[in-house]
Parts: C-alpha cells; structure tokens; sequence
C-alpha cells in the first residue's frame, strides 16, 4: 500500500481513536533524526517523545503495547517505530490536562483523531488545552489502517492469522497467514459494541449490521456478576471457568441430542438457563460467571457475523477490535463457530494489531491531510 | 430452542380447599376422548376432544295433500338433540395439576381412551403422576412439531388468530386478516433459547436456526443481576427501569447522534456499557430493562437475518417469552421494526399458549384427520386473550376459591369453508365495514347497544321454550354470560380477536346455544311465513300489473320494505311487538324517499335494460316478509329475465334469518301457487343453497364449500346482499369481481346518522368491478 505524501507534516506524528470505552493513540518516533534536527527540535517535542518511548505505562491506566511495536517503518521518507498506546476512555479529561500542561498546542501539528470521542471531547480539547482535533470517520480510518498495517506486515511476519483444526482443542493451532488479497471481506469490528462492515475494495464498503452485545457487555455483566473491575480481570476469571455450569446445554434438557433437529447435545439451549434455579444461583462461582458471560457474548456475535456472511455471500471474515485482546478464549471460539456452523465454508481470520486500527487510520490521515497544509 | 425453564416453580402442592368448578373447567368430561397434554415451565395446557349433546330445532314440512284449514301452520318445528364435536383447551399453572387431574379422574366416564399425548418441557417431568392418576399411557410427542402442527391449525381456523402489537396505538392488538395462503411463515419460538423454524407446507418444515440468549437468559442472568426470582416479575422490574443508566448510548460515546452512518443518539451502541466503565450501583429496575432491551434486540436481530436469508414475510413470535406479556411484544416489535426499516412485521398469535396442546391432539387425533373439517372459535367457552392477568396475586386468587385458568372450544362444523370465487382479492378482504376497536365512539354505542337488547332476547328465548318450566333459569345463565361476556369486551376489545358488531352477534349466539336456546325465532318465524305467504299471489299478480319501469321500481322498493321486517334491530322489534298488524304497505311508506341514503338505483335500471345476467347469487337475510313478500317477487323478475337465481342462506339459525331448511319448505310452498317458480325449480334455474354460516353478518372468506362450487358451475355474474347484518355490518366494502347489489335498510339511527341520514334511509349500492379488475 503505497501513501500518497507530498510534504512531510511536522512531528509530532500522532492518530487517536477516542472510543466508548477506549482511547488508542499511535504515535510515530522517527529514529532518522538528524543532528541539525536534533538542535531544531523543540523541547516540548523531545520531552514527548522521551515520555512516550521510555515508558510503558502512563499514569496508572495508560499503558503502550511494546509487543505490537512495528520498527523500522518507513513513512513519507522517514523512518522510525510506531508505537501503540492505549488508556481508558475515563481518563480522557486528564489526558487533554497533560495535553495542556505540556503546551501541545504550540506544536504545529494537527491532533487527528476518530471515533466518537471525536465529536464528543472536540470541544473540550479546544476549550481547555486550546487545541483543534481533525474529525475522521471512524469506519473510514478502520479499513484504512487496518489495509495498511496487513500491507507493511508485523515486523517481518505476518499481520494475519487463523487457527488450524479449529474444532479440534487439543490440536488448534494459530497460524499465520498472508493473503493476497483481503477482498470482499466481512470485517466485524468489537469493541464496545459490536460493528459489520462488508468490504470490497480500498473505498467501497458498507455498514451491514451492528451489535450492542460487545465487549462493553462483557465486561458490564462480569462487573455486575463478579464484582471485577477490569477487563484483564475479567478474562483471567473467565479463562478458569465452566460455562457449562451456568448455560444450558440441549442434553441438559433432552438426555442427549435433539436428533428431530440435528442440534448436538453439547450445543447450548439456553445461555444462563441454569441459572433460572435458585439451588444453581447460589453455588455457582464467579469464575463460571464469568466464562458464561464471555462465551455467551461471544458466541452470539459468531452467530450475527455468520448470517451477515452468508446474507452478503462473503466467505472471508475478519474479526477486529478491542474485545479480542489477550482473549484467546474468543478467538478460538468464533475461529470454532465460523467452521461449524457453516461447515467449513467460512474462514475466521484476525489480526494482530486488534483494536488499533481506527487509530493508525487517524494517524495516516494526517500524513495526507498535510497537502492542504 | 422450544424448552422451558421449568425452575423455581417447584413446590406443586397447592392449598386443597380450593375447589374445581364443574361448570366452568373441563367441561363435556364425560364424552371426552383423545387427551393430550403440553406442560411448560410454569403452565399447563390440556386438550380433549369430546361431543356436545345439545337442542337443535328442525324444520320439518307437514303433508299438505291433505286439504288444509287456514290456521294450520306451515311447517312443523321440532327440538331434537343433536350431537356436534367440540375440542377443548384448558390452561393453568402447573402447581394445580394434580388437582386437575383427580377432577378429571373423576368425571371420566369414557374409558376407549388408553393414551394421553404430551409434549413440552416438563412433560418427562409429570409422566408418572399423570400415568397413576388417570391411567392412561403418556405418549411423548416431539415439541417443535407440534408447535407446528397447533399453529398451522389456528392461522387456518381462526380468523383475526394473528395480530401486530403497538403499544402506543388507539387500539394496542391490530388483527390480521387470514392470509387463504397461510404458508409459508417462520416462527420464532422464544422459550428458554430461541428456535427459528421455516414452515412451508403443512407437514413441510425445518429449524433454520436458533439462539442461546433467550427467555432462560433473562430469567437466569436476570434473577443473578437483580435478586429477582419470578420471570413475571422480573418483566414489571423491566417495565419500570431506565435502561439509558445502564447501556452505553451512541451519544454517550459521540456526544450526539453518529449522523453519517445514520444511527441515532439514543440507539444502544453497547448494552451493559456503563456499568463496565462506571463505578457505581444500578438500579434493578434499570437493569432489568437493559437486559430486556438487550434480549429482545438480540433476537429481532437474528430473526431479520434468517427472514431475509430465507426470503420470508410472515414472521410469528412465541413462547413463554413473548406469551401475552405485552413488554416484551412491545420490545420484540421496536427490535424488528429497526432491524427491518419496517419491511417485516412482528406477529404475535391469540392463541400462542396452546399451540403445543393442540398439535400434540392432533398428533393423537390423526385417525380422525381433524384437517379436513373446518372448525370454529367458541366465543361462550373461550376465555379470550389476556383474560388471566399474570399479576392478579396468590392472595386474590385463594380469596375467589378457585384458580385462574383459561379456555379454548372449538366447534367442529359440518362442512368445509372456503372463500367465495368472487372476491376481488381474497387476500385483502375485510368482512367487516367497522373495527370497534379502533374506534371507541363506535365500540360504546354498540356494547350499550347489545346489553340494552339483552333483556328482550332473555324474554324472547324464554318464550321459546314455554313447555320447559327451566328455561328460565337457563335464560338467566345466558344472560350472566352474554354480559360477562359485553363487559370483559369492554375492557378487553381485543379479547376475541377485531371487536365487530358481527362478533358481538355471533358472540351472543354462541351463549343462547350454550344454553341450548338454538333458535328462540323459530316460532315468529313460522308465524311470519305463514302470513306472509297469504299475501304472496296479491303481491305478485299487483305487480304484474305494472309497466316495466313501475315495475322494477316497485320489486325494488318491495325488497327494501321486506327488509324493514328484522327482528334483529332494536327500533323494529319495538314496533314488532307492540303492533302485530305492522303492515308490508306500512312498511314502504316508512321507507325514505329516493334519492336514497345510497342511490345507484338509475344504473341498476340501465343495466336491467341490456342482456340479463346468466346467475344471479342472492344472500338473503330475515323471513316471512322479508324473504316471501320481498326477495321471491324481486327474484321471480330476474328469472323471466332468463337469469337463474342461487338462494344462499343460513345453514344455522341466526335471529329471525330464513333458514335453509326453512327456505326449502317455503320454496316447495311458493312453487305449489306459482308457475314461473314451480318452473324455474323443475328446471334447476333455481337453486337453494346453504352458505355454511349460522350468523346474522356473512364473512365471504368462510363460505360452504358446495356454495362455492355451485357458483362457479353456474357462471354467477351477479351477487346480491341483503340486509344491515350481511351488507352494512359487514361487506360494505367488499369488492367482488362481477356486479354486485347490497339493499339495506338502516334500522338503527345511530348508525344511519353515522351514514349521514336518518332510520329506514336505504342503502341501494350498485357496483360493477372495473374492466381491469374483471376476472373474466
């Protein structure tokens, strides 16, 4: 994928993508400096760049995801890493103060940014850190950044991956993958809530359908179930867990297979139908709670993401966002349902780079955006 | 999935001094036969089929070779027992089942039957209870079919069974009509999980697809969230709560709307959102409505997917879910009207609860194969929709002595209904010209109406039977019901499906059968017959007289001023009663004048001067006068004209309607005097057919099936109705397909001021389809 970039736009080079539970900023560290540069170079700007590259956590929810870092990336001439950070979107208001106290606004630079937060903290960031965000769609940015990240690849691997033998526990592998070309593809964005996007060329996609049984979901009810506070938490009690304690499955009600059907007895009937007994209600542990949550969301986004592909006959389906971080237990579920439910016809693809997308579509914005500059 | 959550009901004992009425509940027990039983998670559903020995009154002809004296009636009526089939639905909660079944034990009289057919969650459940109690073997019946199989039954046996849900609508239950197609559909039966079938033919059908998160879902995660144990009362928390406090809304992420994608500030960008990000407790009502939302959207959206993946239109919800619980039939319309920008419409059914019970009847009942028969609601014995209300509590119902249930009765009818071939669209005729539920002005006067008449039929129905000292008392019981019944219909219009005057009649006639009144007219009718046909030659011959102009003019008027002859309207029953002699001549002068309320009287005659019809199809209404003075002379005409004539009239009594039976008495009387009918019946240019229906209206989408055929052997070509109840009431509107003529006399004032005119305007509505719309 080539950027068209006629004139370099000054550094700092940033894309934020403010969504509804998270905010993902990429930021570019150029390593080609040179010393007359060096010497230019503002100390806003160094003290910034030492800040974001020396560290790995920020405050005490920001963190910057070293294993996804893409080095030696060659931009509009330059050469540097990129680097992808991520803090909640509660902490939004102390991230514009930090924007402030570190006068952001005398770098002439231009903060572009997606998502909703966007639209809803514009006003803030003008009002109290004085600084002008450029808007983007936050569909647009998606399909771009996610084009271009699977276009320079994962440091010399692949940015895509799926899993072999995806029915098959014991012997499900990741494997990664490239693909010579992603078109059509059904690309199911979760991050809050849940988007789908049938995709058929760099500029020609639609919105299909969407969901509000996302991640956000996930982790309300695990908070409400369990009382855990964070998504990591959430996950690691789910990763212990039982579902099969919580859900209930066809054998649970028909001794085994429902045959007049065909519907296996290991299917579950009914998500959290166990708990409709109040015996079951009060022996049950967190941890199971927690694993039902994940599979039950999971699993229903599976459904809506197969029925979209078949309704748009697109047989690539490629699963992004937020949700499916560090959620191996996800992953190998949808990769599962894809197979089974349409016996093989359909190819659960993700990649590595999740939920950043939105954010490093932002960022190559602005090196676009720098024409008219 | 079809299951049930069977949970947190599990106590079945039950407080015994609650005692079974007889009278009420399974009733007919001693001829039933063919049990089945569908048992959900928390209801019961029992189904028998069983006889009904009531009175029927026939018509039979006297020998009148012998040379008769003036006073001798003309036919004899006799009350005899005749013995109909009845199929009857019982509905109650589980926890009084074992009661219900020693009351059944004990009733039983029948003992042929060996099998009880059961379907249904809990059916495994109360196997052996059901199994020592009432010895009969439990025949487990696959759920899905006969979930099937009972909605195949209703769509095509119950008009009005289908209806849309708005909540903030005049009227909140929009009745659909019967599609004469009911296939193919899909329901989406929403138990424990959801399971979406495809139906395409009556045994032709297939699980397209299903979900984990359905009722079960709600009900578990919803009982962890709130501490809440009972579904229904986890839907009152629902219907009280604020989800916006807990779901995170588009506009809490963008600040307003999402305007390019079209989404809207408060759509729900991520259910449970908030209580992931916030700190802070939530409300159980506010979460218990977000979970609502979340599952009811869920499986909008599911729905849509398969509706478009398969290509359907008719998309009917059920199960405990969605079971007459007007919040979730309100969430699952919202959910399917956004998914869908409208193109799909959520359908609910009347009768959703039992259509496990009926198809697991059917299912036992296939030797008697119940499909061939066309079956009627019994509006007596049917207790209507939502007539149990969920939240009348335990204390009410022990304080009433007895336990909430809910009835179906169907009457099996002696003959097959179809449509008449002569509808322009079959699919989108409407009988009736009024829907009194949605109009409220309307739906007041005439439930006034009809209890105000209430006393005249009690007097009429006892006079009827003045040889039996109890019918008194059984008019009395008719009277209790029939305004139970008014009431419930004022509270409760939906109950029987569209609120016509045509169901408020039938209704009506539905509980004097009930109380075995079959035809509390039949002896004014005789009498009115008997007068009517002395007159008969006079009219005739004075009519003969006449100039071809005159002549048509005064058939016209003839047959109007029969009409005048009801005993059906309230304004001409007065007058009947009080003044015996009310004259046929008296009855033209209380005519309105020309031009008339309705006036297509000038085209009638131009076309009356060009070819004749070949058939002319006559729906006539109410005898003596009405059928002998007005319809025969009117008819009489047609045929010199060379145009055959189809009598259709009621297979059953209905007020002072002819009857078949009678008709075929009064015909052989008229041909005895008249030439041109004597030869008109030789030569079958007359035929008298019954149309199937035992009602004052007529719906032409339930017509006898023989009916119909003799209308299309004969290349019918003209269709007159008569009559307020089979021409005003209902089929005001109906387009046919060849020329039409509907005759009335408004014999009410309120409605003929609603017409704009005054009582006895007259309605004489001409009508030829347009070229394009011909049929043929």
């Amino acid at each position: 994928m080539k950027l068209k970039c006629s004139s370099k736009p000054a550094f700092p080079w940033f894309g934020m993508d403010i969504g509804g539970s998270l905010v993902k900023l990429v930021y570019f560290e150029p390593k080609d400096i040179t010393a007359e540069e060096e010497q230019e170079e503002v100390e806003n700007l160094k003290s910034i760049r030492r800040y974001l590259t020396s560290n790995t956590a920020y405050g005490k929810t920001g963190v910057r995801d070293v294993h996804l870092e893409l080095r030696n990336l060659t931009i509009c001439g330059r050469t540097g890493n990129l680097h992808f950070i991520r803090f909640p979107t509660a902490a939004m208001h102390r991230f514009i103060q930090m924007g402030r106290d570190k006068h952001f606004s005398s770098l002439h630079t231009t903060l572009c940014a997606t998502g909703g937060g966007a639209y809803k903290f514009e006003n803030d960031f003008r009002t109290m850190a004085d600084l002008e965000l450029l808007k983007l769609d936050e569909l647009d940015c998606l399909i771009q950044g996610l084009l271009y990240i699977d276009s320079v690849g994962f440091n010399g691997h692949p940015e895509c991956y799926y899993f072999e033998n995806p029915s098959d526990t014991q012997n499900c592998i990741k494997r990664p993958c490239c693909l010579d070309n992603l078109f059509p593809m059904l690309l199911v964005n979760i991050g809050s809530g849940v988007s789908i996007l049938a995709v058929y060329a760099k500029d020609d996609y639609k919105r299909v359908t969407g969901s509000s049984l996302g991640g956000g979901t996930f982790l309300g009810l695990c908070c409400l179930l369990t009382g855990c506070e964070t998504f990591e938490e959430a996950l690691e009690m789910a990763s212990k867990g039982d579902s099969t304690n919580v859900d209930k499955l066809v054998k649970d009600i028909y001794g085994g297979d429902y045959q007049r059907f065909g519907l296996q007895g290991s299917a579950v009937a009914s998500s959290f139908g166990h708990m409709m007994s109040k015996e079951k209600r009060e022996s049950i542990s967190k941890e199971d709670l927690a694993r039902a949550t994940l599979v039950t969301i999971t699993n229903n986004i599976g459904s809506i993401a197969r029925m979209c592909a078949v309704n748009e006959k697109i047989e690539r389906v490629v699963f992004v966002g937020n949700f499916l971080r560090i959620n191996t237990v996800s992953t190998k579920l949808l990769a599962y349902a894809m197979d089974f439910w349409s016996k093989g016809q359909l190819r659960a693809l993700f990649l590595e780079h999740e939920g950043y997308f939105g954010a490093v579509g932002a960022f190559l914005e602005l090196l676009k955006s720098s024409d008219d500059a | 999935m079809a299951l049930c959550g069977g949970a947190d009901r599990g106590s079945h004992s039950m407080d015994k001094s609650i005692t079974l009425p007889p009278d009420e509940i399974f009733r007919n027990l001693e001829n039933a036969k063919r049990f089945a039983i569908d048992i959900g998670g928390s209801l019961t559903k029992l189904a028998y089929y069983s006889t009904v020995q009531h009175q029927v009154a026939k018509v039979r002809s006297f020998d009148h070779s012998a040379k008769e004296t003036d006073g001798d009636p003309l036919y004899e009526i006799s009350v005899q027992e005749e013995i109909t089939a009845r199929l009857h639905f019982i509905k109650f909660e589980n926890a009084y089942i074992e009661t219900c079944l020693d009351f059944i034990k004990d009733h039983l009289v029948n003992t042929e039957t060996k099998v009880i057919k059961a379907t249904g969650g809990g059916a495994h459940k109360f196997k052996d209870l059901i199994e020592k109690k009432l010895k009969l073997k439990v025949d487990k019946e696959d759920e899905m079919t006969c979930l099937i199989k009972g909605c195949n039954f209703v769509l095509k046996n119950i008009p009005h069974e289908a209806f849309v849900y708005a909540k903030h609508a005049d009227s909140e239950f929009r009745f659909q009509n019967t599609h004469p197609d009911i296939f193919p559909y899909m329901l989406i039966n929403i138990g424990s999980g959801v399971s979406i079938v495809k139906v395409e033919a009556e045994d032709k059908f297939e699980r397209i697809g299903g979900s984990s998160i359905g009722g079960g879902t709600f009900w578990g995660l919803g009982a962890l969230l709130t501490k809440t144990k009972r579904f229904d009362e986890l839907l009152q928390l629902a219907s009280k709560g604020q989800h916006t406090n807990v779901d995170m809304l588009v506009k809490d992420i963008y600040g307003g709307a999402y305007g390019s994608l079209g989404l809207t500030g408060d759509l729900i960008a991520s259910s449970f959102g908030k209580s992931a990000t916030t700190d802070k407790e939530f409300s159980k009502e506010d979460m218990a409505k977000s979970l609502l939302h979340m599952i009811s959207n869920d499986i909008g959206q599911l729905a849509c997917l398969y509706a478009k993946l398969h290509n359907l239109t008719r998309v009917y919800f059920g199960g405990f879910f969605i079971r007459g619980h007007p919040v979730t039939m309100h969430t699952i319309t919202y959910s399917i009207n956004f998914f869908t920008k409208g193109e799909v419409q959520a359908l609910f059914l009347r009768h959703e609860g039992y259509l496990g019970a009926i198809g697991a009847f059917l299912k036992g009942a296939e030797e008697d194969n119940p499909n061939q028969y066309s079956w009627e609601e019994n509006y007596a014995g049917s207790s209507g929709l939502m007539s149990v209300s969920p939240e009348l509590n335990p204390v009410q119902r022990a304080r009433s002595g007895t336990f909430p249930f809910d009835m179906l009765e169907m009457d099996r009818l002696e003959r097959q209904l179809v449509n008449l071939p002569l509808l322009q669209d079959a699919t989108s005729y409407i009988p009736d010209t009024v829907d009194l539920t949605e109009d409220a002005l309307a739906r007041e006067y005439w439930l006034y109406c009809f209890e105000e008449a209430l006393d005249g039929v009690v007097k009429r129905a006892i006079a009827s039977q003045k040889d039996q000292p109890e019918a008194v008392e059984r008019a009395e019981k008719f009277r209790q019901k029939y305004r139970h019944k008014l009431q419930t219909l004022r509270h409760q219009p939906f109950a029987y499906g569209s609120l016509t005057v045509r169901s408020l009649l039938d209704t009506r006639e539905h509980c004097l059968n009930e109380f075995n009144f079959p035809d509390p007219y039949s002896k004014i009718k005789q009498k009115e017959n008997d007068m009517a046909l002395k007159y008969y030659l006079k009219v005739v011959k004075s009519v003969e007289e006449l100039s071809w102009e005159q002549r048509q003019f005064t058939l016209a008027k003839g047959l109007l001023a029969g009409n005048v002859f009801d005993w059906g309207a309230k304004a001409v029953s007065d007058v009947l009663e009080s003044d015996p002699e009310f004259g046929f001549e008296q009855a033209k002068q209380q005519l309105q004048e020309r031009p008339w309320l309705v006036d297509a009287y000038n085209q009638w005659i131009e076309r009356l001067k060009g070819p004749p019809h070949k058939c002319a199809l006559f729906f006539v209404d109410n005898s003596g006068i009405d059928i002998i003075l007005g319809v025969f002379p009117f008819i009489r005409e047609l045929l010199i004209r060379g145009t055959e004539v189809v009598l259709a009239s009621n297979s059953g009594p209905a007020l002072n309607d002819v009857t078949n039976s009678e008709l075929q008495i009064l015909t052989e009387r008229i041909a005895a005097m008249d030439p041109v009918i004597h030869a008109a019946l030789r030569e079958d240019r007359l035929a008298l057919v019954q149309n199937g229906s035992s009602s004052p209206c007529l719906d032409l989408s339930r017509l006898d099936k023989v009916l119909a055929t003799v209308i299309r052997e004969r290349g019918t070509d003209l269709v007159i109705i008569e009559g307020m109840g089979r021409a005003i009431h209902t089929n005001y509107y109906a387009m046919l397909s060849c020329e039409s003529l509907k005759l009335a006399v408004i014999k009410n004032s309120w409605l003929a001021e609603r017409l704009g005119g005054k009582i006895f305007s007259v309605v004489f509505k001409y009508e030829v389809p347009s070229k394009a719309q011909e049929q043929h």
